[in-house]
C-alpha cells in the first residue's frame, strides 16, 4: 500500500514538473504556416509554434488529426486565419481541445485577419457561384504589408498573455517592421518594370498578391471557386487570354499540371507554379524568404517572356 | 508742474493705501478684489514707462496666458489623436500611399512666466503691450494652427476616401473592426460559434436519396440498417436538419432532426441527436449530454450521409441496431496530458428502446418475447467506456486505435445481460501536395463481438442460454483523383440461433462503390452489393445509386 502512495506520487510529481518544462516557452498553435512564421518571428527564443496545415497543400482540406487535439490542449494561443478557411477542420479540433485559454473571446485567441482590409466579400451568398467564403477572400497572408498588420496584431496579443517579455516582442516586431519594410521596396523595385501585367491563376488564391504588387487578374482556370476547370470555360478562357495578352498562369504547387499547360501552350502564357504558403519549397523557410523567392520566380518568368 | 507733482504724490498715497487695503482683504476675501482694479495710465513723460498693475490683475492675465497655453494643448492633443486615426485607417486601408510625416508641434508660447512675488508687480509699458501683443499673437498662431490643421485632415480625408472609393470598385472592404482587442464576456451577451458567420447558430438540411435494384424481392431483410435503401425503387434514407452553435462561452451545442419516408409511405420524424458539449472543463475533461450516438467503435457515432457506402455494415446493423446505438445519456470523456493523442470516453445512457437494439429493446432477440423490465439499479443502465490513441506514422500517414465496449440489461429477462465489444482501427494517407484533401487512401476496420444472455421463453419452448457471435467489416477507400473516390467493402457475420432470414443469417458481402463529388455540399453514388448467404447457400445482387445535397452550413470533418 505505501509502495503505491509513492509510486503515485512520483507519478504526480512527474506529471507536474514535466508540464512546467512544457511551459517554460509559449506553445502557439497557428492553422497555416505563414501564421507561425510571423509568430516566430514575434516570439523567436519564447515561443514554441506548431502550424496545422501543410505548407505544401490545399489549405481549404486540411485534415483534422487527433495529434493537433493534444497539441491544442497544451496551446496558450491559436491564432486562427478567420475567413472560413479553416471552418472544415478547426472547430473539431478546438472542442477537442478542452483549452479555455484558445477559445474565442480570451487573449488566447487571435483572429490574424482582424484589420486586415478584406478582398472579394461576396454582397450576397449563393452556392451556385461555387465555394464562395462569405466573409471574403482568405488569401490575405499573400500581401506582405498584411504580413505587417497581422504581426502588429499578435505582437499586442503576446505583450498580453505574456506581459514580462512585453519589450522583447516589441523589439522583435519593430525588427520585423523594418526588415520587412526593406524587402518590400525591393521587392516593388523589381516588380516595377512589370506593372500592369495580365495573369490568369488557377484559384481565387492570389487577389491580395496581384494587388499589391500591381498585376491584374483576368480571369481563373477554375469556372467558379472550386469548381475543376471544364472544357466549356477553358475554351471561352483561351481566346480571352490571347485578347487581352496575358502572359502568366499562375498556380499553386499542388494543382494538377495538365490543364495550366495546356492553356499556356494554347495561348502563349507562361505557367509559374508558386508556393502559397511558408515552406512550401525548402527556400522559403521564413515570411521574408518566401517573397523573396516567390517574386524572383515571377520576375524570371516575365523576364523569360519578354 | 509743482502741483502735477503734488498730484502725482498724492495719487501714489492713495494707490498705496489702497493696495495695502486690498493686500489685507485678499487674504480674507478674494471676490472682494474685484473693486478698484482699474489700471491708470499717467500722462506723465516720468511715469509712462511703467505700468503699475495690481497683482490679482496680473495673475488674472497670467492665468489667461496658460489657459491659452492648455488650450492650444487640447487642441494639439486632439488633432493629433484625429490625424493619428485617419494615419491608422490609412495605414489599414491604403498605407503607404499617404506619407503622414508627423511634425512635433511647436506652440508658439514663451514657457517662462513672470514671477507672482511682491505686492506690486511692475511692468514696463512695452512688457506689457508685449505680452499683450503676444496674447493676440497667440491667437492668430492658434488660428492658423486650426487651419493648417483643418487643411490636413481634409487633405487626408480626400485621399482616403479616394483610396476608399478606388477599392469599393473592385473590392469589398472588410466589415471587420479594426481593433482586435478580445471583448470582455458578460452573460447577457451570447457568442458567435468559433468559425460562424454572422448568426448564433449554424443550420443545414442534408438529403440523402437511393435508387435500388436486386434480385432479393425483399430488401428489408437484406439491408441490416435503419437508414439503407429498402425496397426496389427509391427510398428516401434520410433528411437530416443539423442546427449547431456555440451556447455560451461554456457550451456548445447540436441537434440533428430526422425526416425519414418508409416504405409504407409514411413519414416519421426521429429525434436522432441532441446534445451539449462542454468547451473547458477542467483536468482535460469533457462532458456531453443531452442524446446522441453512443461512442462505441468508429462508425456508430457517424451520421449516414457522411459514410463512405450506401448502406450500413451488416456487423452495425445485427449488433448495434438498424438505427446505431444512441439513447439519451451522459458522456464524460478525458483527454490523456501525453503528446500521442490518447482519450477515454465513459458513456451512460438509457438502456431501453429500439436504439438500444441488444438491450432493453422491445422487440427482443433470438426469437424471445420481450419481458418487462424496469430499471432497478444503476447496473440496469447502458455502459460504453471506450479508449482511443491516434499517431502520425509519418508526415503524411495518420492511424488511429480504438476498443470499446457496451454493457447492459437485455429484454429476455429479469437478470439478462448483454455484452459488446469491439476493436477498430483506422488509417489514412494523405498526400502532402493534396488538392481539396485529394488524392488519399483510407483503410477502416472493425471487429466486433456479443456476448448475449437470452433468457428463457417458456411459450416459444427456449431455454435460457448464452448467444456468442461476431462480425467484422473492413473498408478500403481511394480518393484517387479531385472529386472521384473508389471504394471496396468486405462485410462477414456469423449466425444466430433462431434466425428466419438473412438478416440473422451466416452471410458475407462484398462491395464495391465509386463516388462523385461534384462539390463539397452534393454527391452522386454508384454501389453494387454481391451477397453470398451462406445459411441458404444463395446469392443476391444488388445496385445502389445515392445521390446526396447539403443546404447551409457545412459541418466541420472529423477525423
Amino acid at each position: 500500500m505505501k509502495t503505491a502512495y509513492q509510486v503515485l506520487i512520483l507519478c504526480i510529481l512527474f506529471v507536474v514538473s514535466w508540464v512546467s518544462v512544457v511551459h517554460a516557452k509559449l506553445n502557439i498553435v497557428a492553422t497555416t504556416p505563414d501564421l507561425g512564421s510571423i509568430v516566430r518571428e514575434i516570439g523567436k527564443d519564447k515561443v514554441e509554434v506548431t502550424s496545422i496545415a501543410k505548407p505544401t497543400e490545399d489549405p481549404h482540406f486540411v485534415d483534422a488529426k487527433p495529434s493537433f487535439i493534444v497539441k491544442l490542449n497544451k496551446a496558450d494561443m491559436l491564432i486562427d486565419g478567420g475567413l472560413q478557411l479553416e471552418i472544415g477542420w478547426l472547430p473539431n479540433l478546438v472542442t477537442g481541445a478542452r483549452n479555455q485559454k484558445i477559445l474565442p473571446g480570451n487573449p488566447g485567441y487571435v483572429v490574424a485577419s482582424a484589420g486586415v482590409p478584406v478582398l472579394e466579400l461576396p454582397a450576397s451568398l449563393d452556392r451556385a457561384r461555387g465555394d464562395v467564403h462569405p466573409l471574403g477572400n482568405p488569401h490575405f497572408m499573400l500581401d506582405p504589408l498584411n504580413g505587417k498588420i497581422v504581426a502588429t496584431q499578435i505582437c499586442n496579443r503576446l505583450c498580453q498573455i505574456d506581459e514580462k517579455n512585453g519589450s522583447y516582442y516589441k523589439i522583435n516586431l519593430k525588427d520585423f517592421v523594418a526588415r520587412l519594410d526593406q524587402k518590400f521596396s525591393e521587392w516593388q523595385k523589381k516588380t516595377e518594370p512589370f506593372h500592369g501585367t495580365k495573369i490568369v491563376t488557377y484559384h481565387k488564391t492570389f487577389p491580395y498578391f496581384a494587388k499589391r504588387f500591381n498585376l491584374i487578374v483576368v480571369g481563373t482556370l477554375e469556372p467558379k471557386p472550386g469548381i475543376p476547370p471544364s472544357p466549356a470555360h477553358i475554351n471561352q478562357l483561351i481566346p480571352m487570354m490571347k485578347n487581352e495578352g496575358v502572359k502568366l498562369i499562375v498556380i499553386e504547387q499542388f494543382r494538377e499540371r495538365k490543364i495550366p499547360e495546356f492553356v499556356a501552350e494554347q495561348t502563349g502564357a507562361k505557367v509559374v507554379i508558386l508556393p502559397i504558403m511558408v515552406g512550401g519549397v525548402k527556400e522559403t523557410d521564413d515570411y521574408l524568404s518566401f517573397f523573396d523567392y516567390t517574386i524572383n520566380q515571377l520576375v524570371s518568368a516575365l523576364n523569360a517572356k519578354s | 508742474m509743482r502741483r502735477l507733482r503734488y498730484l502725482l504724490v498724492f495719487y501714489l498715497f492713495i494707490i498705496s493705501i489702497s493696495y495695502a487695503y486690498s493686500e489685507t482683504i485678499s487674504t480674507h476675501d478674494k471676490d472682494s478684489q474685484q473693486m478698484d482694479c482699474k489700471e491708470e495710465q499717467e500722462e506723465s513723460p516720468e511715469v509712462s514707462e511703467e505700468i503699475r498693475i495690481r497683482k490679482d490683475e496680473f495673475d488674472e492675465i497670467v492665468e489667461q496666458l496658460q489657459g491659452m497655453k492648455a488650450l492650444l494643448e487640447n487642441m494639439k492633443q486632439d488633432y493629433e489623436v484625429r490625424l493619428n486615426e485617419m494615419q491608422e485607417k490609412i495605414a489599414v486601408l491604403e498605407k503607404e500611399r499617404t506619407q503622414m510625416e508627423e511634425k512635433a508641434f511647436q506652440p508658439g508660447i514663451p514657457a517662462k512666466v513672470p514671477g507672482t512675488g511682491t505686492e506690486n508687480v511692475r511692468i514696463k509699458g512695452e512688457d506689457y503691450e508685449s505680452v499683450v501683443g503676444k496674447l493676440q499673437e497667440m491667437e492668430t498662431n492658434l488660428g492658423n494652427v486650426e487651419a493648417d490643421y483643418d487643411s490636413r485632415l481634409k487633405k487626408i480625408e480626400e485621399t482616403h476616401n479616394a483610396n476608399l472609393e478606388e477599392m469599393q470598385q473592385n473590392v469589398a472592404v472588410s466589415p471587420q473592426p479594426a481593433s482586435p482587442e478580445p471583448e470582455k464576456w458578460s452573460p447577457a451577451q451570447p457568442i458567435a460559434l468559433l468559425s460562424a458567420g454572422k448568426s448564433y447558430m449554424n443550420i443545414s438540411l442534408d438529403g440523402l436519396f437511393a435508387a435500388a435494384g436486386s434480385t432479393a424481392e425483399d430488401l428489408e431483410t437484406l439491408e441490416a440498417g435503419g437508414h439503407d435503401p429498402n425496397q426496389r425503387g427509391f427510398t428516401l434514407q434520410n433528411l437530416e436538419t443539423t442546427m449547431d452553435g456555440a451556447i455560451d462561452p461554456y457550451f456548445k451545442g447540436q441537434a440533428n432532426i430526422i425526416y425519414q419516408i418508409d416504405n409504407e409511405g409514411e413519414s416519421s420524424l426521429e429525434v436522432e441527436e441532441a446534445f451539449l458539449t462542454s468547451m473547458s472543463l477542467p483536468l482535460n475533461l469533457q462532458v456531453k449530454a443531452g442524446t446522441f450516438f453512443t461512442e462505441f467503435g468508429r462508425l456508430n457515432p457517424v451520421h449516414p450521409h457522411a459514410w463512405d457506402f450506401a448502406d450500413q455494415p451488416l456487423v452495425n446493423g445485427r449488433f448495434l441496431g438498424p438505427d446505431g446505438l444512441r439513447n439519451p445519456g451522459m458522456r464524460l470523456s478525458w483527454l490523456a496530458p501525453t503528446s500521442v493523442y490518447t482519450e477515454l470516453f465513459f458513456t451512460i445512457q438509457d438502456s431501453q428502446g429500439d436504439t438500444a437494439y441488444s438491450f432493453r429493446n422491445e422487440d427482443a432477440l433470438f426469437g424471445r418475447e420481450a419481458t418487462d423490465t424496469r430499471v432497478r439499479a444503476m447496473e440496469d443502465m447502458l455502459y460504453t467506456p471506450r479508449i482511443t490513441t491516434s499517431f502520425d506514422v509519418t508526415d503524411e500517414t495518420t492511424v488511429l486505435f480504438g476498443a470499446s465496449a457496451a454493457f447492459g440489461p437485455n429484454s429476455t429477462g429479469k437478470d439478462e445481460d448483454t455484452l459488446i465489444y469491439g476493436l477498430d482501427m483506422f488509417w489514412k494517407w494523405k498526400s502532402k501536395y493534396a488538392a481539396g484533401g485529394f488524392p488519399f487512401v483510407t483503410w477502416q476496420t472493425e471487429v466486433m463481438g456479443r456476448r448475449f444472455e437470452a433468457g428463457e421463453d417458456i411459450n416459444a419452448g427456449l431455454s435460457d442460454e448464452v448467444m456468442h457471435n461476431w462480425g467484422t467489416y473492413s473498408q478500403i477507400a481511394w480518393g484517387f483523383k479531385k472529386r472521384w473516390i473508389a471504394g471496396l467493402r468486405g462485410d462477414y457475420v456469423d449466425g444466430e440461433e433462431e434466425a428466419v432470414d438473412p438478416l440473422g443469417f451466416e452471410r458475407w458481402r462484398l462491395s464495391p462503390n465509386l463516388t462523385f463529388y461534384p462539390s463539397e455540399f452534393s454527391k452522386i453514388r454508384l454501389q453494387y452489393n454481391y451477397d453470398d448467404i451462406l445459411k441458404n447457400d444463395s446469392t443476391e445482387h444488388s445496385v445502389f445509386l445515392q445521390f446526396e445535397f447539403l443546404l447551409g452550413s457545412h459541418g466541420a470533418h472529423k477525423f
